[in-house]
């Protein structure tokens, strides 16, 4: 459990938008994120819409090139591998993706969806491809009564497996999961939780879990990263978010989550304003507009740095 | 209003709505009953396709008359919403009842600004003069908490972040003062932080003006720190009706007790994947619904009797359950 399968130096990614005239303004999506993700753990990423946690998902994968870092997946720098040798990694690590409607080809029966990796890596002579094919959908609790049919005529949870499958097709050792459950209904998110805990037991499995949703995100971490604003802002173990003192910005979102229990009083902090945008970020820490602590002109000047302050608790903030 | 009100505000009786689709005959709500007092805050909870939109929808008529077919009887202050002529319904939707949506960018006009579309529903139903009616607005925005009110009247929809539009579309329900707000998932599609300001909004307006709110949402979080008494949906039925701390106590209905279970709780003290209760199968096709208990194929409690539609019990004074374990 202790070995890095996968670790980020500095990464960062700015996207160039268009103007009206050319080009335009530039995003900061991803800024100088440090992590990395242990061989078999489940690694929650948590952050608001906009702040950079997909982005930083597909820089992983090397979907994305960094505009500045490195990523390395088992020692090996992925940032600078020749495509042969990428195209061959990426059997290591595959996605999950959040739409279960749109990530999967309206055309393609589940057969055709499901036998594709082995295609793409030349894997397999078709009997095998066959097979293997029926073992994944029954690895996903699917029947092989589905394996003529398309996705339409399956339910978002059954899409939701059919895309977890795929994923699993060529024995990752790394899956992204990107918001896999947001789409769904509580009784079918349980369901797909459920299943991804099983399939890491079984195999082995490394996920990055990525979420909006904090409580799905304790449901299922081992640690947890928060985001905000492009910058990793605190990175601990699950036990951490119990006890310790923790950034403002978690505090306010642990706190923000309306709980399903009404004898415990809904008492967030209210946290001024919106999340102000990544074309033109805010000077210095980049919550301190927001943060009920910040104290001037420290938090407005300085960039906090992003340090270990407890063993294996990171945060980015100049009052913890 | 009288000191013993002598009839809830909201009455809604055995309302059935059916779709005429190229697939066929759906039914969407299969007779749903229930009552919102003045001043209260009812929650409407269920999963997605479990009529609980529709329900709202039909309330101000707001289906296609030409594709729903509409039974039942509904009933504000005295009055059948289902055979007013529509003149007289005008008056009462957005001016006694008004509607908050989910998707404030697609409920907002994109070509009109915020001060315009304010504006206009004071001047249709208060009738304000065009002069009157604009500060009027101004004052609407500034008690939703938007910052800047003048400016932002004169700013489009898609100038405002998520927020703030949904603001804006609080404003323009509560412009003129309903008696009843429904508020149809108001907070889905925003993140936790805004969520949190929202429901604090909504929660001062409505003591601040005595608001009745029919609060229709899927998150079990926020039905249980925002409403008073929750009405429980599965498949176009209401199977549990309680007051919120009694349903959260003593869930009675298997369909309410699963729901619950499978809720991840916000809890970093248990170890990781730990199994959440997941509900086994998937919500019956609207074509044609089980005609016994509609929970049936899914319910771990299950038995023949099942077969037979349940009977309504009260297990407790106005917790009410439909389910043949407490027959």
């Amino acid at each position: 459990m202790t070995e890095t399968l996968l670790e980020t130096k500095d990464l960062s990614r700015y996207f160039r938008l268009a103007g009206p005239w050319g080009r335009g303004p530039l995003l900061q999506a991803v800024e100088g994120v440090n992590i990395a993700v242990m061989a078999g753990e489940t690694l929650g990423l948590v952050g608001e819409s906009g702040c950079g946690k997909s982005t930083l998902g597909r820089l992983i994968l090397a979907l994305l090139s960094p505009t500045r870092g490195r990523v390395r997946f088992e020692g090996e720098e992925v940032t600078a591998l020749p495509k042969a040798r990428l195209k061959q990694l990426r059997r290591q690590m595959q996605i999950v993706f959040q739409d279960p409607y749109s990530s999967l080809n309206p055309r393609m029966m589940v057969r055709q969806i499901l036998e594709e990796p082995y295609i793409i890596h030349n894997l397999g002579a078709k009997a095998e491809r066959r097979q293997w094919v029926a073992a994944l959908l029954e690895e996903v609790g699917l029947g092989a009564e589905h394996l003529d049919r398309y996705p339409h005529e399956f339910s978002g949870g059954q899409r939701q497996r059919l895309g977890v499958a795929r994923a699993l097709a060529l024995k990752p050792k790394l899956i992204v999961a990107d918001e896999p459950v947001s789409a769904l209904d509580v009784s079918i998110q349980a369901q797909i939780l459920n299943l991804l805990a099983d399939l890491q037991k079984r195999h082995g499995l490394t996920y990055l879990f990525i979420s909006h949703d904090l409580s799905v995100i304790s449901q299922i971490s081992d640690r947890v990263a928060v985001m905000y604003l492009c910058r990793l802002v605190e990175l601990a173990p699950r036990a951490v978010f119990d006890s310790a003192r923790l950034h403002p910005y978690t505090e306010a979102l642990l706190a923000a989550v309306p709980l399903p229990d009404p004898e415990r009083p809904f008492k967030p902090p209210e946290l001024k304003g919106d999340p102000p945008s990544p074309i033109n970020l805010p000077s210095g820490c980049p919550f301190h507009p927001r943060c009920p602590e910040a104290q001037l002109p420290v938090c407005r000047d300085e960039i906090p740095e992003y340090r270990e302050t407890a063993v294996g608790h990171w945060v980015a903030c100049h009052f913890r | 209003m009288t000191p013993a009100a002598p009839s809830p505000l909201l009455q809604i009786r055995d309302l059935q709505v059916h779709f005429d689709t190229p697939a066929g005959l759906l039914r969407a709500v299969g007779g749903v009953s229930f009552d919102l007092d003045a001043g209260e805050t009812l929650g409407l909870v269920g999963e997605s396709g479990c009529g609980k939109t529709v329900t709202a929808l039909s309330i101000l008529r707001l289906l296609p008359a030409t594709h729903a077919d509409m039974t039942g009887e509904i009933r504000f202050a005295g009055e059948d919403l289902q055979t007013l002529s529509e003149p007289r319904l005008r008056e009462i939707r957005g001016n006694r009842i008004a509607m908050v949506f989910q998707e404030p960018m697609t409920a907002l006009n994109p070509v009109f600004t915020i001060g315009e579309q304010v504006a206009e529903a004071l001047r249709l139903h208060r009738g304000l003069s065009h002069q009157d009616a604009w500060q009027a607005a101004g004052q609407a925005l500034t008690r939703v908490g938007l910052p800047e009110a003048q400016r932002r009247l004169k700013q489009y929809p898609h100038e405002l972040s998520g927020g703030l539009r949904q603001r804006a579309l609080i404003a323009m329900a509560l412009a003129c003062e309903p008696e009843i707000l429904i508020a149809d998932e108001p907070t889905t599609a925003l993140d936790v932080t805004i969520q949190a300001q929202i429901l604090a909004l909504l929660k001062n307006l409505k003591e601040e003006m005595g608001l009745a709110v029919l609060f229709i949402t899927h998150n079990l979080g926020i039905v249980a720190q925002t409403t008073e008494r929750v009405a429980v949906m599965y498949a176009g039925a209401i199977m549990e009706q309680a007051a919120t701390k009694e349903l959260y106590k003593n869930p009675a209905h298997p369909y309410t007790r699963s729901l619950l279970a499978a809720v991840p709780r916000l809890d970093f003290h248990q170890p990781p994947g730990e199994k959440l209760a997941a509900i086994r199968g998937q919500v019956p096709g609207l074509e044609a619904p089980p005609t016994g208990c509609l929970f049936m194929d899914r319910c771990p409690e299950a038995r023949e009797q099942c077969q037979e539609p349940p009977p309504w019990v009260e297990v407790e004074p106005g917790h009410q359950v439909r389910c043949w374990n407490y027959a």
